[in-house]
């Protein structure tokens, strides 16, 4: 990708692989991330978007070293993480806000202490007045009412919590946040305020996000770019609006016009592609390309080697062996 | 005659902590070969409605009062003998979770098997050929082969299906679904939806759509009933209902959906937090968080009032517009309407 932006995030040939036992003695490599690449700039929203089980949760852990890589290469501000000095500085600046509202929260600590955790754990305030006073301010930000403070995380809904874990997101300055399916436990009505939120906090700090979502109507909100993996790999990458109305995948075609349209009349009119057959397990990866089991357009060369992930049109990235012929 | 016909259903649970009234009073009528949809966030009840038609409900739960008619025969207070030819015959249900509604224990066959010969007089051997039926009509491949497997050995698409196979395999006259799609991955909810359609055209059974998605609402369903803390706030032809809501709360849910359009700008979300059951409102539920609650709101709720032919909505602001059109003083609008005088 192009040097000339300032990219705060850029993740090269990623890849995460974890040992599964498949018998008494020997393990099987599953290959949840498989070389991925890409970068993030500053002050942007990448939504990453896939079904589950496409290892679209793993990139955002492996990114924060919550997972070793297996190998591949994170660089923040231009910088590696490699080492633990990094990996300790780098975590200081980029958080996660996880999907569960109700297991990410410990429920034998208040709603201060959560949020405190991360302010004690880098030592950021020596000063016990200070402390609190920055846990209040984080809590005003997210509207969360100074006098639940004490609460413990029980004593709120779903919506609430979730404000919880973006306070103690927030609680360390941090430039880029991974978005875990933030909003995918919380109703429709309680869903938009926190969008509303993600939004704000990230015009009123400058916050680069990673969004992950399987909902593509709340990806396409939200994100400036959105890219689509499949089985571990990345199979398209674009401009928002770019990848809704054209999309040059075929997985991405029939994901795009899968998504439930709330309008009857364009729902009603909409041409769904539906795939055939469920994704294959990652344990028995088909080879060449992932998608070529469920593909409508697969052709033999399909089978024989993974099509290289590169720039179509200007921005536009895809992987895909027949895109010139099918677009 | 509706076929299902439901009145004024009133189902409340009995919690230690007071009395939880999940269905509130709802009152709708289903016809022949309809796909009905309810639609509502957690806790307003639809589901809760769907177990009271079944009468399934956890052993906290019970019908208050209310009735329920399928094709002109009460099931209320019916007793667990008509109930049993009933469910399983007439009326199906599918659940959430493919993923725990199967027994793990026994093969998909197994179970399908049970359910038929359970519901028919078929034997185990006819039971069996109608499974394998079934299986293939849900568009499963090698039915025989995955006869024998187990529900572990099957994706959760694969066992939504199944699950499906099993709910028609009695021809019921009414399937209710509840959240069918919602565990399920984008492209293999399009295959079960599409699946729905199609087999609802060839069977020509009603469903009960209930679910939280708007999306789906749209795709699928003729009508659709929008629920609100155990009430209904408005009911209509889906297309009433997403052109022309009339019901503060619908509108709210309207406009809090992202879509293509709203990419760049502000979502206008609904404020406040849902309601507690156990403390609901005087007046009309939703008054806490409208943004256009007027005092009338906060101390009566609003019946179902007919927009037209093919809508109804509870929403005092319909009465406000009525006589603000008919240009009397809108702040008397209230009061004389609700014949509150106090």
């Amino acid at each position: 990708m192009s040097e000339k932006f300032d990219n705060l995030v850029e993740v090269s040939h990623l890849k995460e692989y974890f040992s599964i036992n498949v018998g008494m003695f020997t393990t099987k490599p599953l290959k949840a991330v498989d070389d991925v690449s890409f970068s993030i700039k500053q002050g942007e929203t990448l939504g990453l978007v896939g079904e589950s089980g496409c290892g679209k949760t793993t990139v955002g852990r492996t990114l924060l070293h919550l997972y070793k890589p297996t190998s591949g290469e994170i660089r923040f501000r231009g910088k590696p993480v490699k080492t633990t000095a990094e990996i300790n500085e780098f975590r200081k600046k980029a958080t996660m806000v996880f999907q569960d509202p109700y297991s990410s929260l410990n429920p034998r600590m208040t709603v201060s202490d959560i949020i405190g955790e991360p302010l004690d754990i880098h030592k950021m305030f020596n000063n016990r007045s200070e402390r609190e006073e920055r846990i209040l301010e984080l809590m005003n930000r997210v509207g969360l009412n100074s006098e639940h403070a004490s609460r413990y995380a029980h004593e709120f809904s779903g919506g609430q919590r979730q404000r919880i874990g973006i306070a103690r997101a927030l609680a360390l300055q941090p430039e880029f946040i991974v978005c875990d399916e933030p909003v995918s436990a919380l109703d429709v009505s309680i869903q938009a305020q926190v969008i509303n939120m993600f939004d704000e906090l990230q015009e009123q700090m400058g916050l680069t996000y990673l969004f992950i979502a399987h909902d593509i109507l709340v990806v396409r909100h939200i994100s400036d770019r959105i890219a689509v993996m499949y089985l571990g790999k990345m199979v398209e990458l674009a401009d928002a609006k770019e990848i809704y109305e054209h999309p040059l995948h075929p997985y991405t075609k029939s994901l795009m016009s899968a998504v439930p349209q709330p309008d009857p009349k364009v729902a009603r009119a909409n041409k769904r592609i539906v795939l055939s057959g469920d994704i294959p397990s990652p344990l028995n990866a088909p080879s060449g390309c992932p998608f070529r089991t469920r593909c409508p357009h697969a052709a033999s060369a399909c089978a024989e080697s993974m099509p290289e992930f590169h720039e179509v049109e200007s921005g536009h990235f895809a992987a895909c062996h027949r895109i010139s012929e099918l677009n | 005659m509706a076929l299902l016909e439901v009145n004024d259903l009133h189902t409340s649970f009995f919690t230690p902590a007071g009395e939880v009234r999940a269905v509130n009073g709802i009152s709708f009528n289903l016809d022949r070969g309809k796909v009905l949809g309810i639609v509502g966030e957690s806790g307003s009840g639809k589901s809760v409605t769907a177990y009271s038609i079944m009468q399934i409900l956890a052993s906290t739960g019970k019908i208050v009062s209310g009735s329920i008619k399928l094709n002109g025969q009460e099931l209320v207070g019916s007793g667990e003998k008509i109930m049993k030819t009933v469910r399983g015959n007439k009326i199906s249900i599918i659940f959430q979770d493919p993923m725990t509604s199967l027994n793990p224990t026994y093969t998909i066959g197994h179970q399908l098997v049970e359910a038929i010969t359970l519901h028919t007089s078929r034997n185990k051997k006819q039971a069996w050929d109608r499974a394998v039926e079934m299986l293939e009509l849900v568009g499963i491949n090698e039915p025989e082969k995955r006869m024998r497997q187990y529900p572990f050995e099957h994706s959760g698409g694969m066992r939504q299906r199944v699950m499906i196979a099993m709910a028609l395999a009695c021809e019921p006259d009414i399937l209710i679904a509840d959240e069918p799609t919602t565990a399920l991955d984008v492209t293999i909810q399009a295959q079960i939806l599409e699946l729905m359609k199609d087999l609802q055209e060839k069977l020509g059974m009603a469903i009960i759509m209930i679910t939280h998605d708007l999306g789906v609402v749209a795709q699928l369903c003729d009508e659709v009933i929008v629920m609100y803390a155990g009430s209904i706030c408005e009911q209509g032809t889906a297309e009433e209902i997403f052109y022309n809501p009339k019901h503060e709360y619908t509108k709210g849910l309207m406009r809090s959906i992202p879509t293509a359009d709203t990419a760049g700008t502000k979502l206008q979300p609904i404020s406040g937090t849902p309601i507690d059951l156990l403390n609901m409102p005087a007046g009309c539920p939703f008054a806490p968080r409208c943004d256009n609650a007027m005092r009338i709101c906060l101390r009566q709720s609003c019946e179902r009032m007919e927009i037209n032919a093919e809508h109804q909505a509870a929403c005092w602001m319909n009465v406000k517009y009525k006589i603000d059109q008919e240009s009397v003083h809108p702040e008397n609008a209230g009061d004389t309407e609700g014949g509150d005088a106090q």
